[in-house]
């Protein structure tokens, strides 16, 4: 039952340990729309090119949060479902449509809390330039060996 | 003359009273739509009988579809002369998985008004605490969004 999900354990996981970096090359226009029409948000800057010209961009630009997304399927890819427990993001340079990104992260700190198993993970998304377009830090719990 | 800050009387009466609340249907058709554009396809997000061996005894939603702008409540309906939105970033803590076919409710509370002066003017830093829950009354998920007006 526990193989689909719990893909890594907590005695396996030390701090300093880098996540399996995840990278989606590129991020078209195409899975900005889908991304604006599963969360219901049609701000013109994140689908209607003219608009975006026309406010002195060359292009339209993701929703910050798509980033979120990306950054939970990292770590899922990594952990296996239903681990996340705390995600906060901060963004940094703009995600433009046609931009290829990397997820990252290092995990900063491992310890037991009111029962839990738990890591921090310290992440990030960079370009192809090599900015930073977020900063994002999780907490996830583990499943244990014993 | 008080008339120089952003955060006037009748909207610091806002903190922690104005709401905003949404209810929103969790469709497959949605769901499918985020998975594929955060290019996620693990088969637990789309295969029922894959699903039924989960934790969860089935198919359930990534919990960054609460990112996707069912966040719900940060502040836009202020009444506040600056027209310029930036997001300031979120933070989000999760509880219970969401199903297909769940009524979400979410409800935005003005946390907390802060203000700065920047390099482009006075901006207004609108913070707002997010709640989800389900149809059951269950909390799904609270959040703290920071939504900046400049």
């Amino acid at each position: 039952m526990s193989e689909l999900i719990d893909k890594v354990y907590f005695e396996d996981v030390n701090e300093g340990d880098e996540v399996p970096p995840f990278s989606v090359n590129p991020v078209t226009r195409t899975i900005i729309v889908k991304y604006a029409g599963a969360g219901g948000d049609f701000s013109p800057m994140h689908h209607d090119e003219l608009h975006a010209i026309r406010t002195g961009a060359d292009r339209i630009f993701a929703h910050g949060l798509l980033g979120a997304g990306f950054m939970g399927t990292t770590l899922e890819k990594w952990l296996g479902v239903g681990h996340l427990r705390r995600l906060r993001t901060r963004f940094g340079e703009r995600l433009w449509a046609n931009d290829s990104i990397t997820c990252k992260g290092v995990v900063t700190k491992k310890y037991v809390q009111d029962g839990e198993h738990l890591i921090d993970i310290d992440a990030w998304i960079e370009n192809q330039w090599g900015q930073r377009t977020h900063t994002i830090w999780a907490t996830a719990a583990l499943p244990t060996r014993s | 003359m008080a008339g120089d800050t952003l955060i006037t009387d009748e909207l610091r009466k806002t903190i922690g009273v104005a709401k905003q609340s949404t209810t929103i249907e969790m469709e497959k058709g949605m769901l499918r739509q985020f998975v594929d554009a955060i290019g996620d396809p693990n088969p637990l997000w789309s295969d029922e009988e894959h699903a039924k061996k989960s934790q969860y005894g089935g198919i359930t939603f990534p919990p960054g579809i609460l990112a996707a702008s069912l966040m719900g409540g940060s502040g836009p309906w202020l009444d506040i002369p600056l027209q310029r939105i930036l997001d300031g970033g979120s933070e989000w803590e999760f509880f219970e998985p969401i199903r297909p076919g769940d009524v979400i409710t979410v409800v935005g509370t003005i946390g907390d008004l802060r203000e700065r002066q920047g390099s482009v003017g006075k901006m207004l830093f609108i913070i707002s605490d997010i709640e989800w829950k389900n149809q059951k009354g269950e909390v799904v998920a609270t959040g703290r969004a920071t939504l900046i007006r400049y």
